[in-house]
């Protein structure tokens, strides 16, 4: 049996006296992509940031390609990785957000090489080369020495996930990527997306974009209290879901 | 042309500008012309008298401003502001980072350093690292509880100009650390977030995205901070260190000649604020980003156009730039 990409046990996370995961159990095969849907507040985004270790998990485990995030388990016990190396895996895991946060004081240029050149130590001329075919990919050739305030929010968040890319992720997370964009410029982004998914990578979306889960999607994963609901292909669940609460949630979005 | 006769007064089209000249009354600002000549009359006689009245002395005040006593006076004060400006500036921003780290020991050093050093007042401050001796007569550098590599007399170590540097510094990097803190909290926290995410380590995501963005934020009070500390290390005087004041202050309490020397000092405390300005002023413009919006430093002190362009502006001309 392959090793998933991503295995989750049991995880549940609490902010003081509020628990907002309550034992979410996922996996997510290599070259797969996996939607996660459902109402906000739900603990989407607080799980997807769970995987690459922004926030700490309270119980359960992850893996990420057989990994435990943040942890090393070690006789039976967990031991809390360093800074360094919590470092050394999340640059395995690309991240796109929802508000891009590309770095406002880097042209796009310097965004995609910061982490390749820092953290991988690849030589500059190297990583510019590779920025220069991968922003070709997602049509910004040119825009090299834009500054992120001069691009739209669609050419933006192109950006974030080229700056993703340049790092040779094994695994992307997309915290809702177009629900800050313009509607107008929400269709650029996810055509990159797309693509980048029918390139084989694996990918966990967390998003309201029905239409990509149903045509993109290989998973799609309905949350709902910080538990998730129900899961299996999109067509079933977007058409016809087995729960109350997955039922009334779709009549109202679809 | 019989264009003129179809626009009227309030004609949009700006094809001939005769004809879309308004006639309107301007307002009469009554209440500013009255303002506008009283101030223009204190002008004149605060301009009569500091010509006519003998007292001031100009010509003392000529002899003293280049004399060898005065320049050494204000090289040590240069000395002072440069120095204990720079290493504020370095413990500000280690107590900055103090405050913000997830450890609660380091973030309540730094609360406690700052409230002591904000809550006491620096003339106090300096007097009591004058007499530090008092309090320990022998300094030694060693390991606690450990072997001792160095030992020597208080009063030996801490000179005056050692006092002087270290009451201004300790002091001034409380109030740096508040607004490094500033700058640093200021930074939307989906930069720190994305630099982690791309596998930055702390200092990395610090150093590389944090801090450069922050330094825009910072560097105006910071210029703010060193043109106060350029005043403030005249309270070195009580040291007995031939700063600008003090040096001025021996001199006249010899010859009695106070207001010509005092009118020195303020001159040469003038000029250097003055230069101090202009550089504030083209540090901040280099951290600005946008170049077309860039002013020069006549319009600014003209007050022509404001300080800092807002964020909105920026973003329309971007947009504008964008659609070339």
């Amino acid at each position: 049996m392959i090793e998933p990409a991503l295995r989750v046990e049991g995880v549940r996370k609490s902010y003081g006296q509020v628990e907002v995961l309550k034992g979410i159990d996922m996996q997510v095969k290599p070259g797969e992509v996996a939607c996660l849907v459902g109402p906000s507040g739900s603990g989407k985004s607080t799980f997807l940031r769970c995987i690459n270790h922004l926030e700490k998990i309270n119980s359960g485990r992850l893996y990420v390609h057989g990994e435990l995030v943040g942890y090393q388990e070690k006789k039976g016990r967990l031991y809390e990785l360093s800074d360094r190396e919590v470092c050394r895996k999340r640059a395995e895991i690309g991240m796109v957000f929802q508000n891009f946060n590309l770095f406002q004081h880097m042209s796009v240029l310097e965004n995609i090489i910061e982490a390749p050149t820092r953290v991988l130590k690849i030589s500059k001329e190297e990583a510019v080369i590779h920025a220069r075919e991968l922003l070709e990919l997602v049509g910004l050739s040119g825009r090299e020495d834009s500054l992120p305030k001069q691009l739209s929010g669609g050419q933006q968040q192109r950006v974030a996930i080229t700056r993703a890319l340049a790092m040779r992720p094994k695994l992307m997370l997309f915290d809702e990527p177009t629900s800050a964009l313009d509607p107008e410029l929400v269709g650029e982004v996810l055509t990159a997306m797309q693509d980048l998914a029918s390139s084989g990578m694996t990918m966990i979306v967390v998003t309201h974009e029905m239409g990509f889960a149903r045509k993109v999607a290989d998973t799609v994963a309905f949350m709902d209290a910080g538990l998730i609901v129900e899961s299996g292909p999109p067509d079933k669940i977007l058409d016809s879901p087995q729960h109350e609460r997955t039922k009334s949630f779709f009549s109202k979005v679809l | 042309m019989d264009s003129k006769k179809e626009q009227g007064p309030i004609s949009t089209t700006p094809a001939n500008s005769e004809a879309t000249i308004l006639n309107a009354v301007p307002i009469r600002h009554y209440g500013r012309w009255i303002a506008t000549a009283f101030l223009l009359l204190v002008a004149m006689v605060m301009v009569k008298s500091l010509i006519t009245n003998p007292r001031f002395r100009w010509g003392i005040v000529g002899d003293y401003i280049i004399s060898a006593p005065i320049l050494g006076g204000l090289r040590l004060t240069l000395i002072l502001t440069v120095v204990a400006q720079l290493l504020g500036i370095l413990i500000g921003i280690i107590l900055a980072i103090m405050r913000l780290s997830s450890n609660r020991v380091l973030a309540r050093a730094a609360w406690i350093y700052i409230w002591f050093f904000r809550g006491t007042p620096l003339l106090v401050q300096l007097i009591f690292w004058y007499n530090i001796s008092a309090l320990y007569p022998e300094i030694a550098i060693g390991i606690p509880f450990g072997p001792t590599f160095w030992q020597g007399n208080a009063n030996d170590v801490i000179t005056p100009f050692a006092v002087a540097i270290l009451g201004l510094a300790l002091n001034e990097g409380a109030y740096m650390a508040e607004i490094v803190r500033g700058g640093i909290v200021g930074i939307d926290r989906g930069q720190g977030e994305s630099a982690k995410a791309l596998g930055m380590t702390h200092m990395q995501t610090l150093r590389r995205v944090i801090l450069p963005q922050a330094v825009k934020v910072i560097i105006p009070p910071t210029g703010n901070q060193t043109i106060l500390m350029l005043k403030t290390t005249s309270l070195v005087s009580v040291l007995a260190l031939a700063d600008l004041l003090y040096t001025a202050q021996t001199i006249y309490a010899r010859t009695f000649e106070t207001m010509p020397l005092l009118m020195v000092v303020s001159l040469w405390y003038l000029g250097i604020t003055s230069v101090l300005t202009f550089g504030q002023f083209f540090l901040e413009r280099h951290f600005t980003e946008g170049k077309q919006h860039r002013i020069s430093f006549t319009q600014r002190i003209a007050g022509m156009v404001p300080m800092r362009k807002s964020s909105s502006q920026l973003t329309e001309a971007g947009k504008v730039n964008h659609n070339d």
